[in-house]
């Protein structure tokens, strides 16, 4: 199929019909609105549910509903409209129902702004409401992942009964990229035998997001466990340049000694910052994490065993940040560039970050003996102390 | 390599978006990589819009520039913005009709176009926006006029059909003012 | 001889097919279990059982579920006309209804109830108000009572600090998406008798698509309001009846 050139809001909607979804449910917040638009054109059109809430606290819950009724559903939304969602979130993952929510982030906290950002790394990926659970977060870097991605998160939420979130800045929902979109699929034929469609011809079905006994929670919630364990075996992507092998370039060698870790917006303009830092002769690669959830955390460890140091990059104050020295656990220094309120970092502030990075562990600290060195560069000019007062 | 990061900016209504998009568009479907990214939010306010451009043919990491190889700046508050981040070497194609105040920043090349007296010459203000794709086309290079003629044929909303010739003739016009050689200010 | 008439038994009470022979966990003398059975049975009458879904709240009839052979969802606390929402829009052959209290649809859940019956969702809606939060332990309630004591109003609701109750057949009558909306009481077996016709027709309103229906029903709660059940229903007759007018607020016939 020719490609198209999209919107990456429009690209993730016009995917998610092609996946089959059969009813949406959103609240207009910017930056995803042309998602919700978009919607609100195209199914009706193919006689699905679209349906423009009362506010994302409705809106999820809807979702809910519809998930219950076993049917291909979605909304999407922006971080304070995903705030609002967080208490139906757990309700469904409680519930064990499928259902894929798009999160296009936007500057916070508060109202913040409407600029692009990366704020909702601890919201989506540690804890999308109360409770113990883990969406899958699956975090695109350009529109075509966008689409893809879409497809996947409705695989990966009926094939293991989750949430899985799309989670994307306003960057990734605004600009336009050239995506070729995948054939129409088929709508299920029948809904899931566990599904709330009324008990004719069989015992009932009852969807019960509580258990009052201890040991009956405590049981639901191991099993929730072990699907998250299952779901982090099985499911971690990531894509790497510059790193090792296949793809490292002939140029600098077939192991990056350093290693930028970024994803989704912060992700690709990092690589722009990659491919400068290798001008310089520094041999540097990316790793981009595209699951969030289920977090590639063996992969980083695995890395550490021979980087020299490693740069984060996000569009936050250091979310990403915090898994990623999890995973380095104390092998190899972990840096920080974040840029926040909006601001997009450059791809010559990341590499002036590399640079950096590069002088302070090409000399010979024995980082080993000296126990970890966890360095992390200041994120904004440092205030002086207030008199005064404290 | 080929990598190339163009600004379009000027006011609402003067065709920054369609203008870049159909750049995109041509990219596309001369077999490139292409990102195009709008400014949004707070920025618009005050009615000046403007859009990034990157064409290569790799992957392309940054959707945004700090410095742009080239701007096409249909106003004058475009070229007040944009004259100190065009790259050293770049471009500035800025719009001479409005902008009387010519930049004047050295080291990079400064190219007026008199594009809104030549769209209303062919008999459409609307017509700038071609005028100066025409003209950067021509002097960047980046994509032969004709593909960029292909994709006004496949991408000119059906309202605006009739308009077809007069776009091709504007990019054309645009295409032969910029045929003088250039020189660094 | 004297002819005998032959013995038959007749039966005169049974268990609706759409109640389970699960015993409920309520307290005694709580108007829940006659709620729960007269839908019971409106849903037997009307030979719906197999399409029937329930929606149940967050409150005391949080297990609802378990006492109706049908097929069930607990929904969060007052999101029960969204989660409704979502079932009905997707299977709009199925008869999808929530049961909430009045703490679940007055309060938390004021947006979505309200919502729901503007746009005019073909759904029912079985509104139980007994004037408190029962399960949390009896605090106040947008429906408590100008002076009544409650666990979080131990004065009594002042009005001029607490707010008036919240009328919500009067309020919803007004949107025009709603097509029925009726006030029935539990306190006697004349209004219980009345309340299970209306609730009936609040079905018949979603079978027949005309849009939005609710019936509110009095209720008591013995254990919060700290009465006798028997005087519990008295109370409701004086007390909450003439701030809670019986009747219909809205029969509309066309869809
Ligand atoms: C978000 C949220 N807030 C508060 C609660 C605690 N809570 C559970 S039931 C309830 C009140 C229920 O009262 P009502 O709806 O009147 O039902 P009743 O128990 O009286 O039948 C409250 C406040 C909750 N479960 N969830
Ligand atoms: S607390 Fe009140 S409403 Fe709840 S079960 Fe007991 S009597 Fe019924
Ligand atoms: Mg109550």
């Amino acid at each position: 199929m020719a490609k198209q050139l999209m919107k990456g809001n429009e690209a993730i909607a016009e995917a998610a019909i092609r996946a089959g979804v059969e009813a949406y449910f959103g609240y207009p917040i910017t930056p995803q609105t042309e998602l919700l638009e978009y919607m609100s054109k195209r199914m009706p059109e193919l006689g699905r549910v679209f349906l423009q809430a009362e506010s994302e606290v409705a809106a999820i819950n809807m979702v809910y509903g519809a998930a219950c009724a076993g049917r291909r559903v979605m909304t999407s939304s922006s971080s304070p409209g995903i705030s609002l969602m967080q208490e139906g979130l757990s309700y469904i993952a409680a519930s064990n129902v499928p259902a894929v929510i798009v999160d296009v982030m936007r500057g916070g906290p508060g109202l913040g702004n409407i600029a692009p950002s990366q704020s909702d790394y601890f919201q989506m990926v540690k804890m999308a409401g109360h409770g113990d659970y883990k969406p899958i977060v699956l975090a695109p870097a350009t529109v075509q992942e966008a689409v893809d991605l879409t497809v996947l998160a409705f695989d990966l939420a009926e094939q293991y009964r989750t949430i899985v979130t799309v989670l994307l800045d306003g960057m990734l929902g605004q600009m336009m990229e050239p995506v070729e979109l995948p054939a129409m699929r088929a709508l299920p034929a029948t809904p899931p035998a566990w599904a709330i469609t009324g008990a004719a011809g069989r015992a009932k079905n009852v969807v019960v997001p509580f258990r009052l006994q201890a040991d009956e929670l405590e049981a639901l919630n191991f099993d929730l466990q072990r699907k998250i364990a299952d779901i982090a075996r099985r499911e971690v992507r990531f894509k790497e340049y510059f790193i090792d092998g296949a793809n490292a370039d002939k140029v600098h060698g077939d192991r990056a000694e350093l290693i930028v870790v970024a994803f989704g917006a912060a992700g690709r303009v990092a690589l722009s910052a990659v491919k400068a830092a290798r001008q310089q002769g520094i041999r540097v690669g990316l790793h981009r994490p595209i699951t969030l959830s289920p977090f590639p955390d063996e992969r980083l460890s695995q890395l550490a065993d021979e980087a020299r140091g490693f740069l984060v990059v996000e569009m936050n104050a250091g979310q990403m940040l915090e898994d990623v020295k999890l995973s380095v656990g104390g092998q190899a220094p972990v840096r920080f560039h974040g840029r926040m309120g909006g601001q997009v970092p450059m791809p010559d502030d990341i590499a002036q970050e590399i640079e950096k990075l590069d002088g302070m562990t090409s000399r010979p600290i024995d980082h080993k003996i000296e126990g970890p060195v966890v360095l992390r560069a200041a994120v904004g000019p440092a205030r002086k102390p207030e008199t005064g007062r404290n | 390599m080929m990598h190339y990061d163009f600004v379009f900016s000027g006011f609402g209504g003067q065709g920054v978006l369609f203008g870049s998009q159909l750049l995109a568009y041509a990219a596309m479907e001369a077999g490139l990589h292409v990102t195009w990214i709008p400014s949004y939010g707070p920025e618009m306010r005050g009615g000046t819009a403007n859009c990034t451009v990157v064409i290569s043919d790799e992957e392309i990491g940054a959707p945004l520039v700090r410095h742009p190889s080239a701007v096409v700046a249909l106003n004058y508050p475009s070229v007040e913005k944009y004259e100190p981040q065009v790259a050293p070497g770049g471009l500035l194609l800025y719009n001479a009709s409005l902008v009387l105040r010519p930049p004047t920043r050295v080291g990079i090349h400064c190219v007026p176009i008199p594009a809104s007296d030549v769209a209303a010459e062919l008999g459409n203000a609307k017509l700038l926006n071609m005028v100066m794709l025409g003209a950067l086309l021509q002097i960047t290079g980046v994509l032969p006029i004709g593909t960029v003629e292909q994709s006004l044929e496949a991408h000119l909303p059906a309202r605006r059909r009739d308009m077809l010739e007069a776009n091709k003739l504007a990019l054309r016009r645009g295409a032969e003012l910029a045929q003088e050689p250039l020189v660094a200010a | 001889m004297i002819p005998v008439e032959p013995f038959t038994e007749q039966v005169v009470f049974q268990r609706p097919r759409a109640m389970s022979a699960t015993p409920t966990t309520y307290c005694p003398g709580c108007m829940h279990g006659v709620a729960h059975r007269l839908v019971a049975e409106a849903i037997d009458e009307l030979g719906i059982r197999e399409r029937a879904i329930l929606v149940a709240p967050v409150g005391c009839s949080v297990f609802a579920y378990n006492y109706f052979e049908i097929d069930g969802v607990v929904a969060a606390h007052g999101r029960a006309p969204a989660v409704a929402t979502g079932l009905k829009r997707t299977q709009p052959d199925k008869i999808v209804f929530t049961y909430q209290g009045d703490g679940d649809l007055a309060s938390i859940g004021i947006a979505e109830i309200l919502h729901a019956a503007g746009r005019g969702e073909n759904l029912t809606v079985i509104f139980v108000n007994n004037a408190v939060y029962g399960m949390t332990g009896g605090q106040m309630a947008p429906t408590t009572l100008p002076g009544m004591k409650t666990t979080s109003s131990p004065l009594g609701r002042d009005t001029r600090t607490m707010g008036h109750p919240m009328k919500m057949c009067e309020l919803l009558s007004q949107l025009d998406g709603a097509a029925f909306i009726a006030r029935r009481s539990l306190h006697s077996p004349a209004e219980i008798r009345r309340a299970k016709k209306a609730i009936v027709e609040a079905f018949k309103t979603q079978m027949e698509g005309r849009g939005f229906s609710m019936v509110e029903l009095l209720a008591s709660c013995p254990t919060n309001w700290d009465m006798k059940p028997v005087d519990a229903l008295k109370w409701i007759e004086t007390h909450m009846v003439p701030i809670y007018p019986l009747g219909d607020y809205k029969t509309r016939v066309e869809s």
